[in-house]
């Protein structure tokens, strides 16, 4: 007589399986068709051709909306054969953050509430070695470089073992194929466990939707690189990776005054990073962390 | 062994050669911007071309009166690398005369190690493509370096960033 009775599995399956309709149902309807798609979108590394391409147009559309102007989406792919070094000479740098305001430019930062920079040029007393207890990068003086001081410009180092990936924990970051650590702004929940593990204070943090002056914007970006950033994404340098995939110095290099900052292909024997690391005193920062930047230091010998 | 000891001094004559062409640059061509000379200055020979040729070193009082010679000035007057007969060019200490977009090679002859750097792209700075099919564009030394007073003088730095909870949120 009693064939037809609810066994206590199916009471409970069939209770919550309502229950998220019912939660969902107002919950997608409620949205516009476009944060839908934003929610549902996927990691960049598991799209396909033809969603990238969706993404990317959706991208443009918006941006235009944003700031009145085309923009140039690129995903370029890593260049074969090559794994991106930079190298800084610190005999030469003279802490004038010319750097630091062309990266700003380039790669479409938030100016103000929240003001990004990522690039971070630190003072330190000349003598004292590299001693970042001492370092001080609020230094506005009406001249440099000042006597008893050197600059040392601190950015993401791209390390080769980074700890940011290791610990995200939604792999919203990776290193590329080129040794790039590119993030992918869409994925990242905004945990910011890569901001704390990060030993060079490289990456920073939009804590409010970016500001942006339109006639001061960049319309030729990269999906991994200087596209702009929405609230809650973690961001950081890139080598300027819309450059250096089609062989263009990265902005800071171009910007430096006394050419403190050099580029090149590590693989490549004849490249102007290989003859520094041949030929110079290279050092890399905390290299006792075992990171393995791919960021040289160096001193006129 | 006459033959081959005349192939052997041959062969160090070459390689003498092949040094002496690859030290001093003359074989190889760099893209430089164009010189950074004084607007309406150039060419020098506009003027020069039509004054009486004075060896002599002096204080200069009609023209050129804001160049302060501070390199080497104790043993360096203009015409120990401006030319006298051609104002248009410069010249290198064994006689031969070069463009202002070679200058590289007049500056090469006393700094060595940093000639030797620039041309490898590490002294001095380039813009433009690293990898080909893009060029790079060399900066020349006078560039950056006023060839009459080299120091790099002091500049102002950008302002630095906003400290945090001061300004941050002010604007």
């Amino acid at each position: 007589m009693q064939n037809k009775r609810y066994t206590r599995r199916e009471f409970i399956r069939n209770l919550s399986l309502t229950t998220l309709a019912g939660l969902s149902l107002p919950l997608l309807s409620s949205c516009a068709k476009e944060e839908v798609e934003d929610f549902l979108q996927k990691h960049f590394h598991e799209m396909t051709e033809e969603e990238k391409k969706r993404v990317i147009a959706k991208l443009e559309q918006r941006y235009l909306q944003k700031y009145g102007r085309k923009f140039q989406i690129s995903t370029k792919e890593a260049l074969p054969d090559t794994l991106w070094g930079y190298g800084l000479e610190l005999s030469r740098c003279i802490g004038c953050r010319r750097c630091v305001y062309a990266c700003v430019k380039e790669n479409n930062h938030s100016r103000h509430d929240p003001q990004l920079h990522w690039i971070r040029v630190l003072r330190l007393k000349r003598g004292n070695l590299i001693n970042l207890e001492n370092s001080e990068h609020y230094y506005d003086p009406d001249l440099v470089p000042e006597k008893g001081f050197i600059y040392l410009p601190v950015q993401c180092q791209q390390c080769q073992n980074p700890p940011c990936v290791k610990v995200c924990p939604v792999h919203a970051t990776w290193q590329e194929p080129d040794g790039i650590i590119a993030v992918d702004y869409n994925w990242c929940v905004g945990c910011r466990y890569c901001i704390a593990a990060c030993p060079y204070k490289g990456r920073v943090f939009n804590w409010t939707e970016p500001n942006i002056p339109k006639e001061e914007i960049n319309p030729s970006v990269h999906y991994l690189g200087n596209r702009p950033r929405m609230k809650c994404a973690v961001e950081k340098c890139t080598f300027c990776i819309q450059r250096v995939r089609s062989g263009r110095y990265p902005a800071c290099v171009e910007a430096c005054p006394t050419g403190t900052r050099k580029f090149g292909n590590l693989l490549d024997p004849n490249s102007e990073i290989r003859y520094i690391i041949d030929r110079k005193r290279v050092f890399r920062l905390k290299e006792d962390l075992n990171t393995e930047p791919k960021f040289y230091y160096f001193f006129e010998a | 062994m006459k033959k081959e000891t005349t192939v052997i001094a041959l062969g160090i004559l070459l390689l003498g050669f092949w040094f002496t062409s690859s030290a001093n640059g003359a074989g190889e061509e760099f893209p430089v911007a164009p010189p950074p000379v004084t607007e309406g200055m150039f060419p020098c020979s506009n003027c020069h071309a039509s004054i009486e040729i004075n060896r002599k070193k002096r204080e200069l009082k009609e023209e050129h009166s804001q160049i302060k010679l501070h390199h080497a000035e104790t043993m360096r007057w203009c015409l120990d690398c401006h030319e006298v007969r051609n104002r248009d060019k410069l010249r290198l200490y064994n006689g031969e005369l070069i463009n202002f977009t070679e200058s590289y090679r007049l500056c090469g002859e006393c700094h060595g190690p940093q000639y030797r750097d620039w041309r490898a792209g590490i002294h001095g700075k380039r813009t433009g493509y690293f990898m080909s099919p893009g060029k790079r564009t060399y900066y020349l030394c006078a560039h950056c370096h006023d060839p009459h007073e080299p120091q790099f003088k002091p500049i102002k730095p950008e302002p630095p960033p906003f400290p945090p909870a001061v300004k941050n949120h002010a604007k």
